[in-house]
């Protein structure tokens, strides 16, 4: 039982960062129809310049503050620079457009950083673990992940469902003729909404940072992840995003975790630890499948179009 | 008019012909990772081929050796194709190399059915040693159960009741957990397999293993998933409280990134750099010299397969072209191996010693691993029996 709350610890934390990710991704897509695969590469950008800030200054607080404003700024010159080319164009040449950033952006690594890849040594008190139950050691820095990403996501909350940027947003999602035409800067909207989702993803990769290795392609195997939840949750919701994206989150961890002991009341011991892997890494698919088929345009479909 | 024209073309003829038997030079295929996050593995293996060509004034019984190094991606589909590609329109003499064993397996049937020579330079499918044995493929590293079995026995020394078993789901990763397995005489309270590479969150199975209570954990991580492993490890409170035995999670490559958390972890290994042997002593000296780095035992592994390859090129005189004397001379081991002499078996895969290392801070701050006891002598692997070459 105590092994399971913290799974689902666990899978509460990985799905908050796929939350991060994948609101970032659902409202570029949502508002500006645009399919951004490169979206994993500020995640790693997001987590390099997180350890070069480390490097150079030695606190990692500061360090994750300057790595998500460096990150803004640099999703903000990619909008202008590359991003406005594509709008209006076929889906097609959005999703060639933004796969040729990602090579650009691995090679742009490689030159700046090396291909080793580097570390983020973390603060002695982040780096210790926390009883929150007689019994459940779990490592302060997880904590800490959580509750950072909880309170963005009440802040993306707050900035989209009670602000008057966060209206513009919604109703750019909704038609982004209309805005327009009712003399609202599009422009201005869209290139602060991108910076908004890759900052984002830059937090998401910094804070993975001291947990993994920062290495040159980190954040594409994540955004495939990413791309299942904007899938499940219904594109362009930020509220289905958070839902899927702890739904995803813990069925990959407490799956994985779980799986192989079930398997193996029904399968012999050797066998069931080949196959749980396998089926394991493939619950979430399922789930989107099955999500696919009941509820074509996701659990909270946003109603335009 | 024509007959001049005949004369001198076979004066012509004759200017060529000895230039172009001059020209004859050893060609060498090399596969290895050379991009993506494994890189720095493939770097560490051609600066040691490199290094090796440069100790031979780079030619091999007086003629110049060329080597082709070709890039896997550490994906099998990628590793077959190019392996094929050196074979088919580069006609490479030998091929070395090979980090993964899921990218060998891939890529052994064109080695084989070329009758290309094979020297392997790390990656030690258990298959390729038993069932699939060739008398083309030589093995300059090891079968892959030998070294966790290694680590068994010397968990079995230090009395270790209860473990638990970690690694990676791919052909070398349940090859480690089986070798660890087959000499551990303790309890196995678990045992978990992740996602290969792309898994590097570990929090479901660390979590898991500190819930089965195990006397000590036995993890296989090679590259930098081994560095992510010991970061997690520690933040998970297991530093400390659970012993941690290791087999290639713990290199040259991986010690200055995982820092003092390697200090005290157990690994073990066929080769460490501080083996008293004068060929060794050489080799870590000028590898340190040329490349500032220190070398890995995917380095020593790779530098003992260009030195395998120079011994039989050098007992045909240059004659690539006499397999059957090559393979005899290579049986015999006949180079100054810089883990020390070893005898081949009938799978001709290394009979050898494996050592325990540990990390320790040298004068200078610096972290390096040094021997600490001798764990098996002349061990050969299981695989060698299912070999049918006598």
């Amino acid at each position: 039982m105590l092994l399971f709350l913290e799974q689902c610890l666990n899978g509460l934390q990985l799905g908050l960062l796929l939350f991060l990710l994948a609101a970032g991704l659902t409202l570029i897509f949502g508002i500006m129809d645009l399919v951004n695969l490169a979206h994993g590469s500020f995640y790693m950008i997001g987590a390099y310049f997180a350890a070069t800030f480390t490097a150079l200054t030695g606190n990692f607080i500061f360090s994750a503050i300057a790595a998500f404003a460096a990150t803004l700024l640099v999703g903000m010159v990619v909008e202008v620079i590359a991003m406005r080319r594509l709008y209006g164009r076929d889906h097609l040449d959005h999703v060639l457009g933004t796969f040729g950033l990602i090579l650009f952006f691995n090679e742009l690594v490689r030159l700046v950083w090396g291909p080793a890849g580097m570390n983020v040594p973390l603060p002695e008190w982040l780096n210790g673990h926390f009883p929150i139950l007689p019994g459940i050691e779990y490592p302060t820095y997880r904590l800490a992940i959580i509750l950072v990403t909880l309170a963005v996501a009440l802040f993306l909350y707050i900035l989209v469902m009670r602000t008057r940027i966060g209206m513009l947003i919604r109703a750019g999602a909704t038609n982004r003729e209309m805005v327009g035409a009712l003399g609202v800067n599009i422009n201005l909207l869209y290139t602060l909404v991108f910076g908004l989702g890759a900052a984002l993803a830059g937090l998401a990769g910094l804070m993975q940072a001291p947990i993994l290795t920062v290495q040159i392609g980190m954040g594409e195997n994540i955004l495939i992840l990413a791309f299942v939840v904007i899938i499940i949750g219904g594109i362009g919701s930020i509220r289905g995003a958070f839902i899927a994206a702890l739904l995803v989150g813990l069925i990959d961890t407490v799956g994985r975790s779980f799986l192989p002991d079930i398997l193996r009341l029904l399968l012999s011991g050797r066998s069931a630890s080949a196959i749980a892997p396998a089926i394991s890494s493939m619950l979430i698919y399922l789930l989107m499948a099955v999500v696919l088929v009941l509820r074509p345009e996701g659990l909270f479909p946003v109603s335009n179009k | 008019m024509r007959k001049t024209l005949l004369v001198a073309s076979a004066c012509l003829m004759l200017a060529v012909g000895p230039v172009m038997a001059q020209q004859k030079t050893i060609k060498i295929g090399f596969v290895s990772t050379f991009s993506g996050p494994t890189a720095v593995i493939g770097n560490d293996m051609r600066n040691a081929f490199e290094l090796a060509l440069d100790h031979m004034g780079r030619k091999m019984a007086g003629l110049p050796v060329e080597v082709i190094y070709e890039d896997d991606q550490q994906k099998p589909e990628v590793g077959k194709q190019k392996t094929e590609k050196l074979i088919a329109s580069d006609k490479v003499d030998f091929i070395s190399g090979y980090i993964w064993s899921n990218v060998l397996l891939a890529s052994l049937k064109p080695i084989v059915d070329s009758k290309t020579m094979f020297v392997i330079a790390n990656a030690g499918a258990s298959q390729v040693a038993g069932q699939l044995c060739s008398p083309y493929v030589f093995s300059a590293s090891w079968e892959n159960d030998q070294t966790p079995a290694a680590v068994g026995l010397y968990m079995n020394q230090k009395g270790v009741k209860t473990a638990f078993l970690l690694g990676p789901n791919y052909a070398a990763g349940k090859d480690m957990l089986n070798g660890m397995r087959s000499t551990f005489a303790g309890q196995i309270v678990g045992e978990e397999l992740t996602k290969w590479p792309d898994q590097l969150d570990f929090s479901a199975e660390l979590s898991k293993a500190r819930a089965a209570n195990p006397d000590a954990i036995y993890v296989f991580y090679p590259g930098a998933a081994g560095v992510q492993f010991l970061n997690q490890f520690s933040q998970a409170g297991l530093k400390g409280k659970v012993q941690l035995y290791t087999a290639f999670t713990i290199d040259e490559l991986s010690l200055p990134r995982q820092g003092d958390l390697a200090l005290g972890v157990a690994g073990a290994q066929e080769w460490v750099n501080d083996l008293p042997f004068p060929a060794n002593k050489k080799f870590v000296e000028d590898f340190h010299a040329k490349y500032k780095t220190w070398p890995s035992f995917y380095a020593a592994q790779s530098y003992d397969a260009a030195n395998l390859i120079a011994s039989a090129v050098a007992a045909v005189k240059g004659d690539v072209s006499k397999k059957d004397e090559m393979r005899a001379e290579m049986k015999k081991a006949n180079f100054a191996s810089i883990r020390g002499p070893f005898k081949y078996g009938n799978n001709q895969y290394p009979i050898q010693n494996f050592y325990l290392q540990e990390a320790y801070k040298d004068a200078n701050g610096e972290l390096r691993l040094k021997t600490v006891a001798t764990i098996v002598k002349d061990n050969q692997d299981k695989a060698a029996a299912k070999c049918p070459m006598k």
